[in-house]
């Protein structure tokens, strides 16, 4: 049992709540910090590899936590947002512009690109957004593919290599200085988006989340939070992106895929919506299950004679789990962690509704 | 000439886009959620369909299997509603995306399993008779697909401005506190509205599988069905007619029209289309929405 006493506002929004959670968190950074070392000791990249393949996904994860998370809006085409981020970092790339300078305008691009063509839809009704941002998941491809000249389209393009101050950057070559790139990153971006949620801006994404009505009330500019948002969430997916089409190598029109999108989404929901950890939760079970799904079909096949090589296994797996997360577990799995931690830290005075979000009837904002 | 008869075959695709649309105007209009499994509804209903009638499935007469799949996708849609959406009363429309995302995975999945993912053609009696309008010819399938879509939405059109339940069904989704108060029903009336689209996507998708092949990835088709429901404003059933049948007429005309090197530009032009809707008249062609005062 821990009592936090708040003796002043700042208590409020510190970055930590108490001494033990710096801790952790201080833990968590050395972790990631000396995880290299173990596969240098190993010998080994390949597992480095996927570390550093959850990292990026968790960057898009955390954009499009932002978004849907936070403010409360449902992009279902943040692979479109990747794809233009990578792209605008190769060709920034190609024309010589150092990566240091092209990594963060690829994200702006993106930002800004994404922005300004889903802003007349930010004024209507969620469901548009999520309907624009699918029409832009399916057009991605054949976009990519009619702008051939720029893209490579269907043949594809070459990222070229990282270089800063020039020291060059290989994931193949060089995947240690890979991961602690995209682990700077990660760090930049955790600590941005936790900022963001103690200042007046974060603040009025959950307004609007929470009920767009009172937001207004308060004085908020829905159209203009919203847009913001949008701008923010979409920056962080084209720095994902760019970062994905380096550890790629190669990009095709297909590698942004509508796939790509859905599952960004679906691993949102799974980690646990608002919350940044279940930006890194979505990221590490998406990333997970078809490792696992994968293993598990090996051993079957193997052990037991049974052949499950079905197409669509995996989609539906994937599917099923979130279904089960949104009948039972709306919270997530780190919504899970936090009910859990709560029983043991209010022991036994723990109730079953302290969790329980209220209900609201729905109103139509059409009319008829 | 050839022009007309490309227009003939966009009007009848036009006219299975605008069924699915209407299948989740429908939804729309009455629960306030939006069925992003539309299309595999549609997909499934069609295979359902199929197994009733082909010869290498049980091979029942047609005209028997129609009005059983129709029941049964009817009754699907009712059974999901009440065993699954229910349960999420008074959630966000966020997450009912997402479940309706995640159920047409499965849906495609499981079709995929029980018939096989190789596209397959509907057996009907009518396959390949066509009429000959001097020079312009029509499949009986495709004047079949027109007539049945335009008197179906009349008939919902009028169900849902003229009869007591239609009513209900659209104060249910103006305020669903007001109308239970008002005395209805508000989840039973939920559970037959998704039991409706169920049964017009069953509709829909024999229609679509009668004209040409039906796959499990036929479930996707629903995406441009979204763009015509969005082109014509959400809500709207006449809407959702004419957007699919813009839709519709748009593919092959921009097929045909379209030069060598943009030759993918037909691929993209629906969403083109959504998109270009969505920035100018972002309510979409028959718009409803209308700004909240606070």
């Amino acid at each position: 049992m821990r009592f936090v006493f708040k003796t002043s506002y700042d208590a409020d929004i510190r970055w930590f709540k108490h001494g033990p959670q710096m801790f952790w968190y201080g833990l968590l950074l050395v972790f990631m910090l000396a995880l290299p070392l173990y596969f240098v000791w190993d010998g080994n990249p390949y597992l480095l590899g996927e570390f550093t393949g959850v990292l990026i996904f968790s960057i898009a994860t955390m954009g499009l936590m932002l978004l849907t998370g936070q403010t409360g809006l449902a992009s279902l085409g943040h692979a479109c947002f990747m794809a233009m981020g990578c792209y605008a970092n190769i060709k920034l790339l190609e024309s010589g512009v150092p990566w240091l300078i092209s990594f963060p305008l690829a994200g702006l691009l993106a930002g800004f690109f994404g922005t300004l063509i889903v802003s007349p839809v930010l004024r209507l009704h969620g469901v548009y957004l999520a309907l624009a941002t699918l029409a832009m998941a399916i057009i991605t491809g054949d976009v990519i593919d009619l702008t051939e000249r720029w893209t490579g389209g269907v043949a594809g393009i070459a990222v070229p290599d990282i270089s800063i101050f020039g020291y060059q950057i290989n994931k193949y070559a060089n995947p240690y200085a890979f991961y602690y790139v995209v682990l700077a990153v990660v760090i930049i971006v955790v600590a941005f988006y936790r900022n963001l949620l103690r200042t007046p801006l974060g603040r009025s994404f959950a307004a609007v989340r929470d009920s767009e009505v009172s937001a207004q009330a308060m004085g908020i500019n829905l159209a203009k939070t919203k847009a913001t948002s949008f701008f923010l969430s979409c920056t962080a997916a084209g720095l994902a992106g760019a970062l994905f089409g380096h550890s790629a190598g190669y990009v095709t029109n297909e590698t942004f895929d509508i796939v790509m999108s859905i599952t960004l989404f679906l691993a949102i929901v799974v980690g646990g919506l608002g919350f940044i950890h279940g930006a890194f939760l979505g990221a590490i079970i998406s990333g997970l299950i078809p490792v696992l799904i994968a293993n598990g079909r090996t051993m079957l096949s193997t052990s037991f004679d049974i052949n499950l090589n079905i197409p669509g296994l995996e989609s539906a797996i994937f599917a099923s789990i979130v279904i089960a997360f949104i009948l039972f577990e709306p919270m997530g799995i780190y919504g899970r962690w936090l009910k859990i931690r709560t029983y043991f830290e209010l022991f036994p005075f723990y109730r079953k509704d302290m969790f329980k979000r209220q209900k609201s009837y729905l109103k139509t904002e059409r009319v008829q | 000439m050839d022009v007309i008869q490309l227009i003939v075959s966009g009007l009848a695709n036009g006219c299975v886009y605008g069924l699915i649309a209407l299948g989740f105007v429908l939804i729309y209009k009455a629960t306030e959620a939006v069925n992003f499994a539309q299309g595999d509804f549609m997909m499934l209903g069609a295979f359902v369909c199929l197994g009733f009638t082909n010869a290498d499935y049980l091979g029942l007469s047609f005209w028997l299997a129609v009005p059983l799949s129709i029941i049964i996708m009817g009754a699907f849609g009712y059974l999901f509603n009440w065993g699954v959406l229910r349960h999420m009363f008074g959630q966000s429309q966020v997450s009912i995306v997402i479940l309706t995302i995640a159920v047409g995975f499965i849906l495609r999945f499981a079709a995929g399993t029980i018939w096989s993912h190789e596209p397959v053609s509907l057996e009907t009696p009518f396959a390949g008779e066509y009429l000959n309008f001097g020079g312009l010819v029509m499949g009986i399938d495709e004047i079949a697909i027109i007539i049945v879509t335009v008197v179906l939405t009349i008939g919902l059109y009028f169900f849902f401005s003229g009869t007591k339940l239609g009513v209900a069904m659209q104060a249910a989704s103006q305020n669903q506190l007001a109308a239970y108060y008002m005395g209805i029903p508000v989840k039973r009336v939920q559970s037959l509205v998704w039991g409706l689209s169920g049964a017009i996507a069953a509709v829909a998708g024999i229609l679509f599988a009668s004209k040409g092949a039906i796959e499990p990835a036929s479930g996707l088709l629903g995406i441009k069905a979204f763009a015509a429901a969005a082109i014509g404003g959400f809500g709207s059933l006449p809407g959702a007619l004419v957007g699919g049948l813009i839709v519709g007429l748009i593919e092959p005309l921009a097929a045909r029209f379209a030069p060598d090197s943009l030759s993918g530009i037909a691929r993209i032009a629906p969403y083109a289309i959504l998109l270009a809707v969505l920035v100018v008249r972002p309510g979409g062609l028959f718009s409803q929405t209308q700004k909240k005062k606070v």
